[in-house]
């Protein structure tokens, strides 16, 4: 059952007088489960896709179904709550709050839920133990390795518990080592808890842990490799 | 973790700007804690004068001085049960930061009239006997440590003696204490006749105002009128009025206190709108990214946008508060020093309350442009910087 749909879409923006096409009648599905890897070079639409697909975008045509919801039309309100509900993003440069500590951080997206205090608190360390920082709950962003700072961020993507997982290149920061940790770690996210994975990425062997990769160039799909 | 300990977090990232900002806030509230009480005793002054009483001044202005000569007729007035009358006599004793009312007056004439003023009546009799006499409210005299038999020495500025010396010395004969602390211009007295006969012979006989005691409070306008209507084609014509409009006269010689204290609050609080302003403002460009975050986890365009207007708020109700505390603190250490001149000197629950209100509004007035520049903010644009 495809959690993804996108027909005809296309975005556009404008520089100045100059219209620049991002993304070209693009049709994708993706099905619940799935671990995608987007590859193209830069400038191919690979974020763009992912920010239509997470809700962080309107296209200019076309039409987005994502968990079940067309995201065309939504006002800002309704986007933001419903990427609460269902998408947890992951970012190159882990983007953690840095006056936070780890847990708080994790706890940020169950301020947005009815769960209590000490719950939402149970929650964040559970997420925290499930990416392997049970222990450094109470250290800031600053006081953590890079790895480190991408398990808390990835903590935070899953905490909430959302169908699919965003991820905007999310080793791209970091060293070999610690680049197949995290991808390690995705992969028994989508294998173990069944989370639905979109990974933009200009690592081939970051590509390798995803089920399917896609390469985008000038906008469109132009080929994809399983 | 809940959105308060997320916006105290956010207040408190950068530790010593909040703190210089918040310095400043606290400052800001104090003086207004401090001036608005001042501008409240001025008004709290002229409201606890009694209306059985009188007071005569020059119609123009207190510089003018009235003859004492107007006395008689004033006494002669239908309506008028007793009257006496006081000078202003500035002057300095030892340095002007010694600042006390001191006047000249009939000693028992004015004792009578001013009946809520005790006295011990032999101390009255020495003060009425010994023509250098002075009297002082107690709390004065424990002030500058004068016991009864020491020689006072006050420096004139307005009224030089007669070989034209500024020196005047009195012995301090009694002192006298306040009934229920009722009169804001209880001062330093002297013997009048030991001043007038001292002082230059062109200002003999001119004295400030006469206070008027009316027999029946029914009818003080009446007899008011009746006063004023006497002296209306002298050359020293008169503005009688109860007490309580003279005192407003009064103050109003220095200027309209109320328009000059907020004028100095206006400056100050315009000078913290723009210095938070600037610091909000930096706080939120600083933020661009994270705020951007906090829009992708799903926080809608409103909450980011009342996170950033409520940690304005907090940080101007934080100063706000702690400010007027502090002015509190402040006025109840220095309110005896201010009780000789301007009576009881109290933070009110309207000084209290509107600080607080201001807190809040600054805060809003502050935060409002960053708060409406957290909403408007483009996720996918942020991301990028």
């Amino acid at each position: 059952m495809s959690i993804i749909q996108l027909n005809q879409v296309s975005r556009h923006f404008t520089k100045g007088r100059q219209k620049v096409e991002v993304l070209n009648d693009l049709d994708l599905e993706i099905e619940e489960g799935d671990f995608l890897a987007l590859m193209g070079p830069s400038g191919s639409g690979k974020t763009t896709l992912l920010n239509l697909i997470g809700g962080l975008d309107q296209p200019t045509a076309g039409s987005v179904e994502v968990a079940g919801r067309q995201l065309v039309g939504l006002s800002s309100r309704k986007l933001a709550q419903w990427r609460s509900r269902n998408i947890g993003f992951i970012f190159q440069f882990y983007n953690l709050l840095p006056i936070l500590s780890a847990r708080r951080n994790v706890e940020l997206p169950l301020l947005l839920t009815r769960l209590g205090g000490r719950q939402r608190r149970r929650n964040a360390d559970v997420a925290l133990a499930i990416v392997g920082l049970g222990d450094r709950a109470g250290h800031k962003p600053g006081e953590l390795s890079g790895g480190q700072q991408q398990r808390v961020a990835i903590a935070r993507a899953i905490v909430a518990d959302p169908r699919i997982l965003v991820c905007d290149e999310p080793t791209g920061d970091l060293d070999r080592e610690t680049a197949d940790e995290i991808l390690d770690l995705l992969e028994l996210l989508n294998r173990e808890h069944g989370k639905t994975i979109i990974m933009v990425t200009h690592d081939p062997k970051a590509a390798t842990h995803a089920r399917r990769t896609l390469y985008l160039d000038k906008g469109s799909l132009v080929r994809e490799a399983a | 973790m809940n959105s308060f300990s997320l916006i105290w977090s956010n207040l408190f990232r950068r530790r010593v700007r909040t703190f210089l900002t918040l310095f400043s806030i606290i400052a800001a509230f104090l003086l207004f804690g401090l001036l608005r009480s001042v501008a409240d005793a001025f008004d709290s002054g002229v409201e606890v004068a009694g209306v059985d009483r009188l007071t005569v001044s020059p119609k123009y202005s207190i510089i003018d001085g009235l003859p004492v000569s107007h006395m008689s007729q004033i006494l002669a007035t239908p309506g008028v049960a007793g009257v006496t009358h006081s000078t202003w006599f500035g002057g300095t004793y030892q340095s002007t930061a010694n600042f006390f009312p001191k006047f000249p007056v009939e000693p028992r004439a004015y004792f009578e009239m001013f009946d809520e003023y005790i006295i011990d009546p032999a101390q009255l009799d020495e003060f009425e006997r010994i023509r250098t006499a002075a009297v002082a409210p107690a709390d004065l005299a424990e002030e500058y440590g004068w016991q009864v038999g020491d020689r006072i020495p006050i420096e004139g500025d307005i009224w030089l003696r007669e070989d034209g010396s500024r020196r005047w010395e009195f012995e301090l004969v009694g002192t006298y204490r306040i009934r229920d602390d009722e009169n804001m211009f209880a001062g330093f007295l002297f013997n009048y006749d030991y001043f007038d006969e001292a002082r230059i012979p062109e200002t003999e006989g001119i004295i400030s105002n006469f206070s008027v005691r009316v027999s029946d409070p029914d009818e003080a306008a009446e007899v008011s009128a009746l006063i004023d209507a006497q002296f209306e084609n002298s050359i020293n014509p008169t503005r009688t009025a109860t007490e309580a409009e003279a005192n407003r006269q009064f103050a109003a010689q220095v200027g309209d206190i109320g328009l000059i204290m907020n004028s100095i609050l206006s400056a100050v609080f315009f000078t913290i709108l723009l210095l938070t302003g600037n610091t909000m403002a930096q706080a939120l460009r600083e933020r661009v990214p994270e705020l951007a975050v906090l829009k992708t986890l799903g926080f809608t365009d409103r909450r980011v946008a009342l996170l950033v207007l409520l940690e304005s708020v907090l940080l101007c109700g934080i100063g706000g508060a702690l400010g007027i505390a502090l002015a509190t603190l402040v006025l109840g250490a220095i309110a005896p020093d201010l009780a000789a001149f301007l009576g009881q000197v109290e933070m009110s629950a309207m000084t209290t309350f509107g600080g607080l209100g201001i807190a809040v509004l600054l805060g809003i007035v502050v935060g409002l442009n960053p708060a409406l520049s957290a909403r408007r903010l483009q996720v996918v644009e942020a991301l990028r910087r």
